[in-house]
This record gives C-alpha cells, structure tokens and sequence, in this order.
C-alpha cells in the first residue's frame, strides 16, 4: 500500500510499506477501504484494531481480492465520479448485491442508499440498502456536531460520534432494515443483510466498536 | 450546546468537528471558482470543495489594488450551487470578514496571502469561530504558529496566481522535512526546537510523537497540470488547492477532471500520462524571480 494521505511523514517510502502494517497478524483477512478519496487512513486504522488487514482499494483488481469493504467518509459527489472512472461502479454494485460485507459511513451511506430526496437521486452509486436519505441534512459546517447516544448491539455504553455535514436517514423502506441507534428522532445507523452504514463517523473519535461487528460477519463467513 | 427532541446534548464547533470536515476532504481537489457556473463545472469535475472568490489570484495579480472578501450575493449563489462544501477567503487579520464569511454559512474559511492583509502584526484568532479555518504556511513554524491560533487545517502557500509550483514544492519540502526532523530528536532538544520554531512547545511535541501534523496538510499555490497535482501528493499534500490553473487553462473542464484523477491515482504514472494527454493549454506561467518581492504574496504573514 502507497502512503495514504495523512499517514506519518517519517517513513522510508518503500513499495510495500505503511505504518499500519506493524500490528497486522500475518493471517489476518484482507478487507478493502475504498481509497479514491476521503477519510481512508482513520477506517484503515479501525479495521486493522479489530485484527483485519487493511488494504486500500482504487482498481477491480483490488476489489476482487478483499473478504468486505469499508466505503468512508468524504465528498459522495467526488467519490460517485471517481467510481465511474476508475472502473469500479459495476464491479462494486455486483459484489454488494452478491452479499459483500460493507459498512459504510456518511458518504458511504450516501452511496449505499437505495434512494435519495430531490434531485440528489440522480447521483450514480452502487445502492443495496433499502433506505431513503438526504445528504446535508442538519445544514452546512457551522451545524455540524458531537453527540453521545445509545447503539443497540454493542456493548460498552453510549457510542460519541461526530456529524460532519452529515446525511439523515429520512426513511426506512423495507422490514428487515435493522435500525441501531437514532439522533432525534432519526435513524442514524442500520443494518441490512451484509451491509453496515451510518450517518455519523465512529472512525474519526476511533471508536472501533461498529468495525468489529463487520469484522464478525466476515469472520463468520469466511469460517474462521 | 443544544438539546435535541429526545434528550440528547449536541455540541457544535469543536476542535474535532473542525478538524474532521477536513479529514473528510483528504486525497481530494479544492478549486476555486468565480461564479455558480464555475461552481457546478468544478463539482462535476470531482472536487471535493470549491473555494468562492471574485478574481482568481493570476487575475488578482494582474489588477493589483486591494483584494477583499467576496460579495455575501456572490458567495450565496455559489453556496446555493452545488453540493459540495463552500470555502471563501478573508484577508489576514480580518476578523470582521471572517464573522460574515461564518454568518452566511460558509463551510470554510481561508484566511488568505492571496487578499491584501488587513493587519500587519496579527492573524485572526481562530478558536472562537465555529466555522473551521485553513491557513497558509511556508514552513514548519509558521503552520504550527497557526495551529495555535486555531487553524484546522494548513495549506502550503506556494505562489498563488504564477501556475509555477516551484514555490509549493519549497514550502511542503519545508514543513515536511521540519516534521521529519522533529520525530529524531530527544526531549531536551524539543524545547530548543519549540524556540527556534517560534512555536508552541506543546504542538513541537505533538508533532514529533505523530510524525505529522495534527491537522490535514493541503498543497497550494501554483499548481497547474496533473503532474504538479501528483508530485505534492508524493511531498506528503493530503489533497490539493487549485486557484488559477483550472479556469485560466484552455479546457477547464477536462483539465479539472484531470488534476482530480492525477490526485487520486498519484502513485500511479500510467494514469497522470493518460489523462495528461490533449489536455490543450495550460495557464501562462511565470518566472518567481522576475516578480518583485513586494508582489509576491508568500511573504504575507509570519
């Protein structure tokens, strides 16, 4: 893995090397972070906590080698273009729809939702999950905030997260669309077959506690 | 601090949330517009952001005079554009500019070399604001030196409005070698660094445990092909700002797609040749050495 943006600037840049690679068990399931563009170093860093190896995806290539798939934060609009660019929309959508672990936070949401309000539902993205979303639902950056709030399925207490310009989940569109935690009144994070996503980011205060539930999953089945 | 429906407490304008907006824009483009039709062109490019402003620094350059903050009916048009954050520029010093930047809901805001500065000795005292800053640096003091003073994200200063990135490339080799020469000193020798830096002693040691900054590092000034674009990345960029090299070119929208795809794939030259090719004319560059000192703009700020 090249250097992701935001990594320590003291390494020696050799081919392979990245400071995350340390703490990485030798036999530990390569899953992919989505890596065009956005906060890929932080959910590199949460997965490689919950004893999966990270690996940056750009190209199909990648992608077909990962056990699950984090899609981050960022800029969806930016990240959409780049998915059509790099070749990945198609491969991506398939892999989803075939019952790839995903999870998915805020952009990642974005691009996991099976709809979205006004005219955004335009914006190409690879769906899967049966919710209806609006992107900068709480307003510009002066809006933006921390919060402390219950997560059911986790253990531990109260999750605090940070929403940066962040979507909401507007509406829930099919049963079996599993809702984790809400903010004032919305849902804030859900769970559907093999996907994760939530509209807040647990990577960037680096609690781990929603990547180890994909990392269960994958666990589960790849047999280990 | 505010209560929502259900009893939870949110908190608005933390160092974290000010931080994280540009954590969210790392590995991505930052391109600055004159208009809602450069907005949306810019958007459909793949930037992650858009930097609103009237004159983009070459024209800024050309003009002379002094350079201000946008007009609020400017900035709202763009804001109401698209959907990617909004940035626009105050000049140095500038508090009252930067209160109305944060009053019409911007979603950064720089305070810029590129505007003519407002106060000599001072910066804006930063942490108050709720809407995060991003500052220029030329080196490693200076970038810590506005940390301290509350800036959430640092930009080289490159030479804005030149399209010669010989100036960025000093700039994040300054802050980046700085960086690098921090994490090999002992504790004793941190102090010293703290007064050679002229900077906090606090963030010094941060910086050396980190082997980073504690906040995004973006590149500007002067970038104008996607070669410029991937050559920062490697430098250590976290992303890119991009003022006069998009609009000024002769294909805006192809080059802006470019530098985008450049920045994303910047380790990998087969993509920065592919998209480097008919990308028709790039800016008109010019010569650092052949701008007098008093116009060039890095020297702005402390």
């Amino acid at each position: 893995m090249t250097r992701l943006p935001g990594e320590r600037l003291d390494r020696r840049r050799g081919a392979e090397r990245t400071d995350l690679a340390d703490a990485i068990a030798p036999d530990a399931l390569p899953v992919g972070v989505l890596a065009l563009q956005g906060d890929v170093l932080e959910h590199a860093r949460a997965l490689a906590a919950v004893g999966l190896r990270p690996v940056a995806v750009r190209t199909p290539d990648q992608l077909a080698a990962v056990h699950g798939l984090v899609l981050p934060g960022g800029e969806s609009t930016a990240i959409a273009r780049a998915l059509e660019r790099s070749g990945l929309s198609g491969p991506l959508t398939a892999r989803i729809a075939d019952g790839l672990p995903v999870l998915g936070t805020c952009a990642g949401l974005i691009l996991l939702s099976d709809e979205l309000t006004g005219d955004d539902e335009r914006l190409a993205r690879p769906r899967g999950l049966a919710v209806r979303t609006e992107r900068n639902a709480y307003g510009s950056q002066t809006a933006s905030f921390d919060v402390r709030f219950a997560v059911s399925g986790i253990a531990g207490g109260p999750m605090e997260a940070s929403f940066i310009r962040a979507p909401r989940i507007d509406a829930v569109l099919d049963p079996s669309v599993e809702v984790l935690a809400t903010v004032d009144g919305h849902a804030v994070a859900v769970r559907q077959g093999s996907i994760i996503a939530m509209s807040f980011h647990p990577e960037v205060a680096g609690d781990h506690r929603l990547h180890a539930l994909l990392a269960d999953d994958i666990r589960r089945r790849a047999g280990r | 601090m505010a209560a929502g429906s259900d009893g939870t407490t949110t908190t608005t304008g933390s160092v974290r949330v000010k931080r994280g907006l540009a954590d969210m824009l790392k590995g991505g483009v930052i391109m600055d517009v004159i208009d809602p039709e450069q907005a949306r062109i810019a958007e459909e490019a793949g930037a992650v952001a858009v930097m609103a402003l009237e004159r983009v620094p070459a024209d800024i350059r050309r003009d002379g005079g002094v350079a201000r903050m946008s007009d609020p009916d400017m900035i709202d048009s763009i804001i109401a554009s698209v959907s990617i954050p909004v940035m626009a520029k105050a000049r140095i010093g500038h508090f009252v500019e930067a209160q109305v930047l944060q009053s019409l809901g911007v979603d950064y805001i720089d305070e810029s070399e590129v505007l003519t500065p407002a106060d000599e000795a001072n910066h804006i005292d930063k942490q108050p604001f709720t809407v995060p800053f991003v500052c220029g640096a030329t080196n490693l003091g200076e970038a810590l030196r506005r940390i301290s003073e509350g800036a959430a994200m640092i930009r080289s200063k490159g030479e804005a409005g030149t399209g010669n990135v010989v100036e960025a490339t000093r700039h994040m080799r300054a802050i980046t070698s700085g960086i690098r020469r921090l994490t090999q000193l002992d504790a004793s020798e941190l102090h010293t660094a703290a007064k050679e830096l002229a900077a906090p002693y606090d963030l010094v040691a941060e910086v050396a445990e980190l082997g980073r900054l504690p906040v995004v590092l973006f590149t500007a000034g002067g970038i104008a092909t996607p070669a410029d674009a991937a050559m920062m990345m490697h430098l250590g960029a976290d992303g890119v700002f991009v003022g006069s090299g998009i609009f000024k070119s002769g294909d805006p929208v192809k080059r802006g797609r470019a530098i985008v795809e450049a920045t994303t794939h910047f380790a990998d030259p087969e993509v920065i040749a592919r998209v480097s090719r008919s990308l028709g004319e790039a800016m008109v560059g010019i010569e650092i050495s052949t701008i007098p000192p008093e116009q060039r703009y890095a020297g702005r700020g402390w």
